[in-house]
């Protein structure tokens, strides 16, 4: 699907061990796709696809769930009120305090969003996390480093935040490199690592399961070799349960620390 | 950095510098994650009933730790070879 000469189209080419060709590693080049079309200088490629798809999945799944609320739940509404009390008891409420409510759909949506677009490394076909492209996280954060930045404005002031961000009660000499810091970390440093880890988590997981899967392909041959491919096979099948649990864990850790800032913006001390 | 490619080629050694670097770049959040989970099970197993509260204190501080070791990974790829 892509415009250079990536692994996948080594590989069609019939490129196993022995046959000469050296091993083809995944590299950038897997996470460029040709679009599938364009209007003027606008692009439409597989991870808009993919990021349009988890945004319907979600939107159908939730409305399917609580299109008819009972009392007394059943069936879908069941997962769907495990999925909304998670967010509101284990993240928004102890991270947030008593106006956590308010924030629960915000970072319902952040949570589920980034978690299907984070499985859809692993579902057959799709196989691209929309999150190991940049824009994505980068874009998500965009509206989380607003609302952390509009709430703080709001409640504290802009200066009363910037004094609030620095803890008290410390000698007076460390405030020389405190200072700087404090604020370094909440202007530039937390949303860029949140946006970072978010990213790189993805695009590491992305990197390992191209990795063993190329090599389940390069190794198999009818000779002895088959049973490194064999190996790499269940590699394969270990790192997919890894990847798995490591989705689940990065969409948590961005709501979480999302819900974190926004606590802080809240109001002072840490 | 073209001092160590020279002496690298001086040694015969060939390779990628990158892969070198992350190796380097694991160490300090590889202690840093051993270091949070060993005191995160400590503090669950002394206090079982606060286990829900280390568990998320424990889960930010990984993720600020791990950040690292991701930056880490992402680095040879944007300064390539």
């Amino acid at each position: 699907m892509s415009t250079t000469a990536t692994a996948s189209t080594v590989l069609a080419d019939g490129c196993h061990l022995g046959s000469g060709c050296g091993f083809p590693a995944p590299s950038l080049d897997d996470f460029y796709f040709t679009p599938i079309f364009s209007i003027g200088g606008f692009h439409f490629t597989k991870p808009m696809l993919l990021a349009l798809i988890c945004a319907g999945i979600i939107c159908f799944f939730f409305y399917y769930a609580f299109r008819r609320p009972k009392l007394v739940p059943r069936g879908t509404q069941n997962i769907g009120e495990i999925g909304y009390l998670f967010i509101r008891d284990q993240i928004a409420r102890p991270m947030i305090g008593k106006n956590g409510d308010n924030f629960v759909p915000f970072l319902f949506s952040l949570f589920f969003f980034i978690w299907v677009m984070n499985l859809m490394e692993i579902i057959p076909i799709a196989q691209f996390p929309a999150t190991s492209k940049i824009a994505f996280p980068l874009s998500i954060v965009l509206m989380v480093y607003f609302t952390y930045w509009y709430q703080a404005i709001k409640h504290q002031g802009f200066a009363g935040f910037l004094r609030n961000v620095i803890p008290a009660g410390v000698p007076k000499p460390v405030y020389v490199i405190l200072i700087p810091v404090e604020w370094l970390r909440v202007l530039v440093i937390q949303p860029f690592t949140l946006a970072i880890r978010l990213f790189a988590n993805m695009f590491a997981g992305h990197m390992l399961l191209a990795t063993f899967m190329i090599a389940t392909w390069y190794l198999t041959s009818a000779s002895i070799g088959a049973l490194f491919a064999a190996g790499s096979l269940v590699m394969v099948v270990v790192l997919t349960a890894f990847e798995m649990l490591i989705q689940a864990l990065q969409a948590y850790i961005f709501t979480i620390l999302t819900a974190q800032y926004i606590g802080e913006s809240y109001s002072a001390g840490h | 950095m073209s001092a160590v490619v020279d002496l690298a080629a001086s040694t015969g050694v060939t390779g990628s510098l990158g892969a070198v670097a992350y190796g380097l770049a694991a160490i300090g959040p590889g202690v840093g994650i051993g270091l949070i989970f060993g005191h995160g099970v400590e503090a669950m197993a002394r206090q079982p009933e606060a286990a829900g509260m280390i568990r998320t204190n424990m889960f930010i501080g990984f993720a600020l730790t791990e950040a690292l070791a991701l930056l880490g990974i992402v680095m040879p790829f944007v300064f390539g070879k």
